[in-house]
């Protein structure tokens, strides 16, 4: 270290210049639509989240005398639904399974889609055919029909339904992930990597799994819409949880036999899966334009 | 233009044996024994070892997926165990209404969403992209199976303007081209068109970006061009990508019906298919997706094909 101070340092200019993911960070915080997204999911997280504590009835217990009162009744403020339950603590109750079983499937899959879609890029020729020529295979079903077909195949239930919608979006995120690592594999820094004495297994992880993710995370968090959607869609066919059990794609399907009493109770959980399926959309949309930093 | 089709079929025969594969293990993954819909529950050993070897289940999987593809090629893909009927005449049947309802609910999507992303696209940044991109997120957000349940709230529940069920008023029988039978398709076909329509615009709207932003845009422009002519060479420079997504969306409506069939209980292979998963019948479960899947494959083949020949660059890449 020299003694003497240092001219260069003092010579820069004030502001110090921001690395990619800082800017990428400022430029989704100024995005009114994807904070407003977030907002949202955060208060719908938070909810589901801190059910025991926010002082709600009891989602199980039902009443025979007052079935589907309307929204705005006083004590219900949501409602309740056909067995006399109350909607509001219901759909924040519910909160807790839906998300879990919209989203979990998602981040099976990108952790299995990027891992497969990494090595598949990166060390390319036969492994590469291998797996890609078996996504291709899935690619060769619509997502609804072979995510019913897994589903209904091997029965009812929560675990279910979360294995045959990871099987599902796993090709999708191996494809994006190849993709990405492709067109990183031929950049230099990886080549002085090589050059420099890394295996193959250090530049995935050091050198390439921090350029390839971005684009692979924005594609995950679009795909958590259709996964809210299609896990709700399960449930709502007979395929995912079980009654009692407060689940959105549950409670619409039971409820649909009340929509000549109390049609807009009825409709409450699926503004539940829409909202939470828009603000992911919206927010993946807004990341994928912040990352864009050329614009 | 030949020797690119049979060079895309070509590809297609491993895509088409990995399917059907996959159709095949999809009963093999099934917990418990397949016989299990069959067989009364006092059944003796005895019957239960005939079923299983008049079924094939007690040969080895290699050979029983060899004799059912012989089967399947032959149109034989068994019959239902609920019915008895053919699997191969009972899909076909349903697969009828979910063509009809696909159409219908291609036509007013493919519509909307080419009308949206166009003008979407060509005035980006003005409300009027503000208006389509909004209705075009919502669409491609929506669960579909709630959007059903709201319309049949709003138009048959609270202004009884039209059924809330069925396809036809003497059931699924006899379909005729009149305002009778037709009142029973446009919530169905409505609901079934919006995810299309939200892709459709989002595709088309990026497109007619990326093409304004080119060179010969430009070059049109300089040359004299008016606005009415550029934006005629915009859509013809739309037309195979915006073709291919909307294959693929007819492809994803013909195979995902199931959830929009099962609210307005629509008997197409959607219906079928939620019956077959209920009543575990496990021939028609396997044939219907197997069905599907080809259609799917087959249709992901001709908009190949007719891409091909609309852009005649793809057929040498």
């Amino acid at each position: 270290m020299s003694a003497m101070p240092d001219t260069a340092l003092q010579a820069a200019p004030a502001t110090k210049a921001r690395g990619y993911w800082a800017t990428v960070g400022r430029r989704i915080r100024r995005d009114k639509v994807s904070m407003a997204c977030a907002i949202i999911l955060v208060l719908i997280f938070a909810s589901a989240l801190l059910a025991p504590w926010l002082h709600l009835a009891d989602p199980y217990q039902g009443s025979m005398i007052r079935r589907l009162r309307h929204i705005g009744t006083p004590g219900y403020p949501l409602g309740t639904d056909e067995l006399g339950r109350d909607m509001l603590a219901r759909l924040i109750y519910g909160g807790r399974l839906s998300l879990v079983i919209g989203i979990l499937p998602v981040i099976l899959a990108f952790l299995i889609g990027t891992s497969l879609g990494l090595v598949a890029g990166y060390v390319g020729g036969k492994l590469n055919t291998a797996i890609m020529r078996t996504v291709d295979v899935f690619y060769a079903f619509p997502s609804v029909l072979l995510a019913i077909a897994i589903s209904g195949a091997l029965g009812a239930g929560i675990t279910n339904s979360i294995v045959s919608l990871t099987i599902v979006f796993v090709p999708q995120i191996t494809r994006v992930a190849e993709s990405v690592t492709t067109g990183v594999r031929n950049m230099d820094f990886v080549e002085a990597a090589r050059a420099s004495g890394a295996g193959p297994f250090t530049i995935m992880r050091v050198h390439m799994l921090g350029n390839v993710l971005g684009p692979i995370f924005v594609y995950a968090t679009g795909l958590i819409s259709v996964s809210m959607i299609l896990a709700a869609g399960l449930s709502f066919l007979g395929l995912g949880t079980k009654p009692p059990e407060p689940e959105w794609g549950l409670m619409l399907n039971t409820l649909r036999t009340a929509i000549y009493v109390n049609p807009w109770v009825a409709a409450l959980p699926g503004a539940m899966i829409f909202a939470v399926s828009i603000c992911f959309n919206l927010l993946s949309d807004g990341m994928r334009s912040a990352m864009d930093i050329r614009n | 233009m030949l020797a690119y089709t049979s060079r895309r079929i070509v590809y297609v025969i491993p895509i088409v044996l990995s399917v059907a594969l996959v159709c095949f293990l999809l009963v093999h993954i099934t917990p418990g024994d397949p016989l299990v819909a069959v067989l009364p529950a006092d059944a003796s050993q005895e019957l239960a070892a005939q079923l299983r070897s008049a079924y094939g289940f007690d040969r080895p999987l290699p050979v029983q997926f060899g004799l059912w593809l012989w089967r399947a090629i032959h149109g034989d893909l068994g019959n239902s165990i609920a019915t008895g009927r053919p699997v191969l005449s009972e899909v076909m049947r349903a697969v009828g209404n979910t063509v009809m309802l696909a159409i219908a609910a291609a036509m007013i999507g493919f519509t909307l969403g080419l009308l949206f992303g166009l003008i979407a696209g060509y005035f980006r940044d003005t409300w009027v992209d503000k208006v389509a991109t909004s209705v075009a997120i919502a669409g491609v957000s929506l669960p579909h199976y709630w959007l059903g349940m709201v319309l049949v709230i709003i138009f048959s529940v609270q202004l009884n303007w039209l059924p809330a069920v069925g396809a036809g008023p003497g059931g699924s029988g006899a379909w005729a081209w009149d305002w009778e039978h037709m009142r029973y398709l446009v919530l169905p076909a409505i609901t079934t068109s919006v995810i299309p329509m939200g892709i459709v615009t989002r595709t088309v709207r990026a497109l007619t970006g990326d093409i304004l932003s080119q060179d010969f845009v430009e070059a049109l422009r300089a040359k004299g061009l008016r606005e009415t002519g550029v934006f005629r060479h915009v859509v013809k420079n739309t037309a195979p990508t915006a073709l291919a997504v909307m294959g693929l969306q007819l492809g994803y409506m013909l195979g995902g019906s199931i959830l929009i069939e099962t609210v307005f209980s629509w008997p197409g292979s959607g219906l079928l298919l939620n019956s077959a998963i209920f009543q575990r019948d496990l021939p028609l479960l396997q044939g219907t997706i197997l069905v599907l899947a080809l259609f799917f494959v087959l249709l992901n083949l001709l908009v190949d094909i007719a891409q091909a020949a609309i852009d005649p660059r793809i057929k040498r890449s």
